[in-house]
């Protein structure tokens, strides 16, 4: 009967193709449209803030650098990874990401805590070349982000289109994004303040690269590892957490 | 080839050129990052090149013959040499990314050949480069012959052809130069990806309109695989790219997708590029060279059938097992382990089908190497599908998954698989094709066949090894219950596995070198022959299709 009853769809091509459509179509529906109704699949969590410009310019080199290959950022429920990385991540603490950057692959270790456990001397140096530091390290060097100029000019565009995808970037930030990502690489000017205005008195501004005279790629990526999982502290309530978010190391 | 097309057609083929350099004109003059700009004179470039041979036959005299009585093969020839130029393209790049995971100064302080850039070089020539091309040659051969009917347009398999790999191109020069979006397997930028859609919907329509030319009543399986294979790879390639550029004038885009729901759509994008583009296309190819060159009819229909719908039905579920212990929620996980174990059945269905049809040809798997490159797939079919199931369910996965274990699976599927059933039909089809008596030298294909061999198990065995000591490591607690190693420690004892791998892999690109000699050979040097039966489409009154 089954038989018979394709022998008659496979006459037909255009049926055929709908098939096809049809039976493919139910796995991703109902795995993924529930995710954006369901409530609890993204945890609250009210003291979450939005990347600052240059956090967000330093992710952009993140992505176009395809990190992602060789680091996850995502920490798992099992407990060596907890012993080891600190507490597992929440959906929250991603929300804000376009793309996400949890990873499949970890030839270097996971980074969604690295936030605070090393100082900015110790990435730069890293990133100069990351066998000055880890003699036995397999990745690649990253000298050329130090002598590179970092964008700027766009970056009210990247915050606009965020904003349209349900960021909550003011438009205060939009507009301010360019001389937001300037004063947070460089202290103890008029632009330093505005971003502590804007993005709380917990936003670390200083000379990430250890140069205050010019904002590098260096100073946005470093900026970026620096604020990673340090978003908010909502990992660290309500889990099996052993211990609080590390200070800022300077 | 120019030759083949009527004086209109060519005109509409340069019309389509000089659109398309135009559009990269405006990229190149418009691109405010110099990213967009770059590939606006890639663009150009591409166009200008293939404008070059047309417009200089655009007089030349028109054919006289009646096409309709003959197959289209000028598309699947070049089809053929441009999968074959990019095995060798992704095959190397593959081998350098391993030796700087073991010599990491072989990225030579430059941007662009540091390994998270030339990483996706590696999968999107392999996957798309080699892959995709291999399947569009291979989907033009089997849907004319098994319907006994004409490619139905003229130009339109040239602009799947090229603009296809217009699009390999972008994404692959792309990395080099920092455009990706770094979603894995689905790196390419926004305007790559509408490009592909446009051809995508070119090659469907191409597809069906062939089909519907069929002097037989039934579609044949091969076709149901390549059309799962098309449509189902745009499905997941639309939804996957949904973005917004910051600017038309700039390269960059943000995905619409958030966080876990993107970590979803990205999966489910990414497991299914393996069911539809690795497993489903690849079937397509298994169904008709291997019955073909066995000379022995596929075992069982009813099998053909189960797998085919289990296949289409069952992957769609299975993404989230990529995704296992994530803050993805737990139900997620849980139908995506179910259906991912679900899925040995229709896959072994497929893999026995293969096998059983063997019977009666097995002396012929002993002297043609030929025909043992496509039983060989099929074995490691079964095996990576078996393994694949094992790894979806939750506590392996725990051990398994951010290791190198990953790697060896896909590579068991991409090597084992995917690769030397294109070799398979690849040396089935270049004698067909070109009209020559046989491959140039037996003796080569059997070199390929062993190095082939030879370098998937070296590259499999070693990743098993260091995926299971990372994993092992990284959960090994002392007595005093603290962990007892560091992350560096597990690094150290990757690399004796690492060089071992990148040798596996430096054998299979061997191979692959040696397959391109033997087909160039072939080409140039093997007497031609007319065909012991005729190789040409019905023309006599159709039997009604539909």
């Amino acid at each position: 009967m089954a038989e018979l009853f394709h022998r008659k769809i496979e006459r037909s091509s255009i049926g055929f193709a709908i098939a096809i459509v049809a039976a493919a179509s139910v796995g991703g529906i109902i795995e993924i449209a529930p995710l954006f109704t369901i409530d609890g699949t993204v945890e609250e969590a009210p003291d979450m803030r939005v990347y600052t410009p240059l956090e967000l310019a330093g992710r952009n080199i993140y992505v176009r650098e395809g990190c992602y290959a060789c680091h996850s950022q995502m920490i798992r429920t099992l407990q060596d990874e907890v012993e080891r990385y600190g507490p597992y991540s929440l959906a929250v603490e991603s929300k804000y990401d376009r793309p996400m950057q949890w990873g499949s692959k970890r030839t270097g270790p996971d980074l969604a805590r690295i936030g605070g456990k090393y100082s900015d001397f110790w990435h730069v140096a890293h990133l100069m070349n990351p066998r000055d530091v880890v003699p036995e390290s397999n990745m690649p060097a990253y000298a050329y982000l130090a002598r590179t100029p970092l964008n700027l000019n766009d970056l009210p565009q990247h915050l606009a289109v965020q904003q349209t995808l349900g960021v909550p970037y003011t438009d205060e930030m939009v507009e301010n994004a360019a001389r937001d990502a300037y004063g947070q690489a460089v202290p103890d000017t008029d632009f330093a303040s505005g971003v502590s205005e804007r993005y709380g008195e917990a936003t670390q501004v200083r000379a990430f690269d250890g140069v205050a005279t010019q904002v590098t790629e260096m100073d946005a990526l470093v900026a970026y590892l620096q604020v990673l999982g340090r978003l908010t502290t909502a990992a660290y309530q309500n889990t099996a957490a052993p211990e609080l978010p590390p200070e800022p190391v300077e | 080839m120019i030759d083949k097309l009527t004086y209109s057609e060519r005109q509409s083929a340069s019309f389509i050129l000089v659109a398309v350099a135009v559009v990269g004109l405006l990229m190149a003059a418009f691109g405010n990052s110099n990213q967009l700009g770059v590939h606006g004179v890639i663009v150009m470039i591409f166009a200008a090149a293939l404008l070059y041979p047309v417009l200089s036959a655009i007089y030349a005299p028109e054919p006289v013959e009646d096409r309709e009585a003959s197959y289209y093969d000028d598309p699947i020839k070049v089809g053929i040499v441009l999968a074959m130029a990019w095995a060798i393209f992704g095959m190397f790049m593959g081998v350098w990314v391993a030796a700087q995971l073991a010599w990491p100064n072989l990225a030579f302080d430059a941007a662009w050949s540091t390994f998270g850039r030339l990483r996706p070089t590696h999968t999107s020539g392999i996957i798309f480069g080699f892959g995709g091309n291999a399947l569009i040659a291979t989907s033009f051969h089997v849907v004319q012959r098994t319907s006994r009917a004409r490619l139905a347009g003229q130009v339109s398999p040239w602009f799947v052809l090229f603009g296809y790999n217009l699009f390999c191109v972008l994404a692959v020069s792309g990395y080099f130069i920092g455009v990706t979006q770094s979603k894995e397997y689905a790196e390419a930028e926004w305007y790559a990806d509408l490009w592909l859609v446009v051809v995508w919907v070119t090659y469907f329509i191409l597809y069906l309109r062939t089909l519907a030319r069929r002097k037989e009543p039934h579609i044949y399986v091969a076709n149901w695989y390549f059309m799962a294979f098309i449509l189902v790879v745009a499905m997941l390639h639309i939804v996957n790219n949904l973005a917004i550029p910051i600017a038309w004038s700039s390269a960059k885009s943000y995905t619409i997708w958030p966080g876990v729901q993107d970590a979803m759509v990205q999966w489910w994008y990414g497991h299914n590029a393996v069911a539809f583009f690795l497993t489903a296309g690849f079937l397509g190819m298994l169904y008709y060279y291997l019955p073909v060159r066995a000379q022995r009819p596929i075992f069982s229909y009813r099998l053909s059938i189960l797998s085919f719908w289990g296949i289409v039905f069952f992957y769609m579920w299975a993404g989230s097992h990529h995704l296992h212990y994530t803050a993805l929620p737990h139900w997620v996980q849980t139908l995506g382990m179910t259906f991912s174990v679900m899925l040995l059945v229709p896959s072994w269905a497929s893999a026995g089908n293969a096998l059983l049809t063997l019977n009666g040809a097995w002396d012929r798997v002993r002297s043609d190497a030929t025909l043992r490159f496509m039983m060989a797939a099929a074995v490691f079919y079964g095996l990576s599908t078996f393994e694949g199931s094992f790894l979806a369910i939750r506590p392996v996965n725990a051990l398994s998954h951010y290791t190198d274990w990953t790697v060896g699976h896909v590579h068991a599927g991409a090597l084992g698989w995917v690769a030397l059933i294109t070799f398979g039909s690849i040396y089935t089809l270049v004698p067909t094709l070109w009209k020559r008596e046989r491959m140039y030298s037996a003796a080569l294909i059997e070199w390929h066949f062993w190095l082939a061999i030879a370098g998937t198990l070296i590259y499999i065995f070693a990743m098993w090894n260091s995926g299971i000591i990372q994993g092992l490591m990284w959960r090994t607690y002392t007595g005093e219950n603290t962990l007892a190693y560091s992350f560096v420690d597990s690094l150290v004892a990757m690399y004796p596995y690492y060089i071992a791998r990148a040798f596996g892999g430096l054998l299979f690109l061997i191979g692959a070198v040696i397959g391109c000699y033997n087909i160039w050979m072939t080409v140039k040097a093997v007497p031609s022959t007319v065909p012991a039966r005729p190789d040409a489409p019905e023309t006599a009154a159709a039997v009604p299709g539909e």
